[in-house]
């Protein structure tokens, strides 16, 4: 009897264990959210989308130009990493022998677990050294391969998906098999594809380590694609751990629009699937 | 008709170039980096590795306090993130009534959504203090007979880069598990169940053992993102090339002195001994990698055999 | 004859769903009783009510009684871990714990209760394997895993698993659906044997196997209980016509 107490009892409490661990993680959660809101939300204000940053120690001013610098970073990057991580998608599942798809696949992998930085020093060296100049376009190019496995490998998954009675109808019909799987194939897979997208436009957004040595980052607004380009993640950094009271709140703005239009790109992803992340 | 097959031939050809791009960047990057950090590998060679002194203006350089600073920092973060998730993910599979599952699996998804940039501000400006004035005095005066806990605090350390890292690899690790959890057929739930095991014990006896591999490799991945991460750890390690026992002490990792140093870098030599570290980084997680994919592909394979 | 399950206007829900409804059945002492019916009449759920498995399904529920030696185990202060030890269970496809070898798949349920006993779990081991009929095919080879034995075997070893906790009933819920004919030979030949000493509950699909194993038959039919007899007269003289239309072979 005293074994079946013992049993009992440890049952309850290993299973409240479980509970205090989910709460546990939701702490830091939320704690993130509070400050992210509380604190962005005083330091936002018209000047912070409008306004150029100040020269150190200069209160005022604002981030539009990384503002609008991250936007063109992403959307250069997404203009070539989606188009290839879709088609790559494609080939694996349409294409590929057994032996080449595990090796794009296991590239595809390898890939994704570069750490970032790793990537920035890769882009310095393949692009920003030979141009002897930082530039909007080498970080395009480093946030692109971060994009290109995640893109892939959600294509692939969401075309296998398809069923394979309607690739074989469509052949059937004597319709080619570019239009079959473009019109047919990609149409049926495209809610698990823009998942896919989403998810990777999210992470880019947010990604600074691999701009640190590309896209460098800027004081001014954007001045072409061969020089260095502002980015809302790097301002948020360097006024992070800059002294100036007046730089660190507009981190924390800075953080907010960040947070909140990496939630918003990937709730709309979740609402256009209405799958879970 | 020809027309058509043309198209065809052109399309296949085209995304087969695409999917190679992966094959061919993953090769890239590791050839490049290489040949980048070869004057340095030719200058130091092995004994880099083993070398603790880190000194640009004499150019002495060793990567040891770095790989130390790395290996440390991604410890401590399993040993706190390991329990906290498991315990998660069995909440999640297990017990969490499916009005809750649902919506705390999608907290945990927004955690890993957070951009590292971010943590990285939220660490200086509330980890760090709380740390300062109240997690490591606390520690200082009662474990303080221990040489993990000594010597000034800063805030900014060791301590406060593992935790930071912790939190950003929990949503990895438990994830992860929570499916690998849910891929271990029902039948070895209910054949514990009906033996008279409690619900901890059917957990343990159906669910965990069986499930082992696989858990190890979501926490070899998280181990892997804790790694490689960068920008959150650059901001809160303290960035003084260091070896100390002291969880209070600051430190230096492979991708912080890559973020901190690399547009700084005067020399040549420099630069190449900086993308050496990139390398070994590079390996590790590598390393890492393939091992975790391994060790998660063979469970979920393995749990095919009961359905 | 003595009964040692009795249930009182049993019903079992899934959801909304009425899956067994207002069962009255009297279950004899060490006999073999075996429940019939289509796929989809309840058969297996009503079993489950019998060791509170249904409940461990969400959103399931159950109404009425079932007693056990006269005591209702669905009362407060019933405890389901202890109750299963009580009436232990074999399922449809054989469920060894993968990750533990023979010796252990057997010894699980002493070791949860605590008896760590070398000497003893080793007596227990070997007598319930060899009540389960494996213990010449395995002797050599309890360190090996269960996963390495034939399905026959493995589900041998989950009868030798149930039995090592000392039940008082065993509930077979379609325990040959998944085997070979000579595997299904073997646990039917196990059976006749075990219900000298255990009251045995047995669902199947199959009839003849039910004629062959079981002393009394019940047949159910969407939920219901139709008819419930010995088993020669269900077989040879039904008394409703849809126990006669679905033993002869018209539905089902």
């Amino acid at each position: 009897m005293n074994n079946y107490l013992r049993r009992k009892i440890t049952d309850k409490l290993m299973r409240a264990l479980t509970v205090f661990c989910a709460i546990f993680v939701l702490l830091p959660l939320i704690s993130i959210f509070v400050y992210v809101i509380s604190k962005g939300i005083t330091s936002i204000n018209i000047d912070f989308f409008t306004q150029l940053p100040k020269p150190a120690g200069e209160p005022g001013g604002g981030m539009a130009n990384a503002i609008i610098g991250s936007l063109i970073l992403t959307g250069m990057a997404s203009l070539w990493a989606i188009p290839a991580g879709v088609l790559g998608g494609v080939y694996l599942s349409e294409f590929s022998t057994n032996k080449l798809g595990t090796l794009i696949r296991f590239s595809a992998d390898v890939l994704s677990g570069v750490p970032s930085i790793v990537i920035g020093i890769f882009a310095y060296s393949v692009w920003v050294r030979p141009m002897k100049s930082f530039s909007a376009l080498s970080g395009a190019f480093a946030l692109g391969i971060i994009m290109i496995p995640t893109i892939m490998r959600t294509t692939e998954e969401a075309i296998r998906m398809v069923p394979h009675d309607l690739r074989e109808a469509s052949l059937a019909l004597g319709i080619n098999r570019f239009k079959t799987t473009i019109r047919i194939i990609l149409k049926t897979a495209m809610p698990g594809t823009i998942t896919g997208v989403m998810l990777s436009i999210a992470r880019i957004f947010g990604e600074t380590a691999p701009l640190l040595f590309t896209a460098f980052g800027n004081r001014f607004w954007h001045q072409g694609m061969t020089q260095p380009i502002a980015a809302l993640p790097l301002q948020i950094f360097v006024y992070a751990i800059s002294p100036f009271e007046d730089w660190q709140r507009q981190a924390w703005a800075g953080a907010l629009v960040l947070i909140g239009l990496t939630f918003v790109i990937s709730l709309t992803s979740r609402l256009v699937t209405k799958r879970k992340i | 008709m020809k027309r058509s097959k043309l198209t065809d031939f052109i399309f296949q050809k085209v995304s087969a170039v695409f999917a190679l791009s992966a094959v061919a960047f993953a090769i890239l990057i590791l050839f490049i980096i290489t040949k980048e950090a070869f004057p340095a590998i030719k200058n130091f060679g092995f004994p880099f590795l083993f070398n603790t002194r880190w000194d640009p203006v004499k150019e002495n350089f060793g990567a040891l306090t770095f790989i130390w600073g790395t290996i440390v920092s991604s410890l401590l973060a399993l040993i706190i993130a390991v329990p906290i998730s498991l315990g998660t993910a069995i909440y999640l599979s297990e017990l969490a009534p499916s009005k809750i599952r649902q919506p705390l699996s999608f907290l945990i998804e927004l955690l890993a959504a957070i951009p590292s940039v971010i943590y990285g501000l939220w660490g200086i400006f509330v980890l760090v203090p709380l740390l300062r004035e109240t997690i490591q005095p606390f520690f200082a005066k009662y474990f303080g007979f221990l040489p993990f806990f000594q010597g000034d605090i800063y805030g900014v350390g060791m301590m406060a880069a593992g935790i930071i890292l912790s939190i950003m690899i929990i949503p990895t690790i438990a994830s992860v598990s929570r499916d690998i959890f849910m891929a271990v057929p029902h039948s070895q739930r209910e054949a514990a169940l009906a033996l008279g095991a409690t619900r901890w014990e059917t957990i343990k006896l159906a669910v965990l053992k069986f499930s082992k591999n696989g858990v190890m490799g979501a926490v070899i991945l998280g181990l892997g993102r804790a790694l490689g991460e960068t920008m959150a750890v650059t901001m809160l390690i303290g960035n003084r090339p260091e070896i100390s026992l002291s969880l209070f002490a600051p430190a230096a990792t492979m991708s912080s002195v890559i973020a901190n140093e690399f547009t700084e870098a005067t020399s040549d030599l420099y630069v190449s001994t900086l993308m050496e570290i990139g390398l070994i980084l590079f390996g590790l997680t590598l390393f890492l990698n393939i091992i975790a994919r391994f060790l998660v592909w063979s469970t979920t394979n393995k749990a095919s055999f009961g359905k | 004859m003595k009964n040692t399950i009795i249930t009182n206007n049993l019903n079992a829900y899934f959801g909304k769903t009425h899956a067994v409804k207002d069962i009255n059945m009297k279950i004899g002492e060490r006999v073999a009783t075996a429940i019939i019916g289509p796929s989809g009449c309840g058969k297996s759920t009503f079993i489950r009510c019998l060791n509170r498995m249904h409940e461990v399904i969400p959103g399931t529920s159950v109404r009425g009684d079932v007693l056990l030696d006269g005591k209702n185990i669905y009362d407060g202060d019933v405890d389901p871990i202890e109750l299963r030890q009580k009436v232990g269970m074999v399922f449809q496809k054989p469920t060894p714990f993968p990750t533990l070898s023979i010796y252990e798949n057997v010894s699980v349920g002493l070791k949860l209760n605590g008896i760590n006993k070398k000497s003893y779990l080793d007596e227990i081991v070997e007598e319930s394997l060899k009540k389960a009929a494996l213990w010449d095919e395995v002797k050599d080879k309890l360190k090996a895993s269960g996963m390495s034995l034939s399905g026959g075997q493995q589900q041998r070893l989950c009868i030798a698993r149930a039995l090592a906790v000392k039940p008082e009933v065993i509930l077979f819920d379609e325990p040959c659906s998944a085997l070979d004919p000579i595997s299904t030979t073997k646990i039917e030949e196990l059976i006749q044997q075990l219900k000298q000493n255990y009251t045995i509950v047995i669902v199947t699909h199959n009839m003849q196997q039910a004629a062959r194993v079981s002393d009394w038959t019940a047949f159910f039919l969407l939920g219901e209980l139709i008819e419930f007899g010995k088993t020669q007269e269900i077989f040879t003289n039904p008394k409703d016509k849809r126990t006669e239309a679905y033993i002869t072979g018209r539905f089902g």
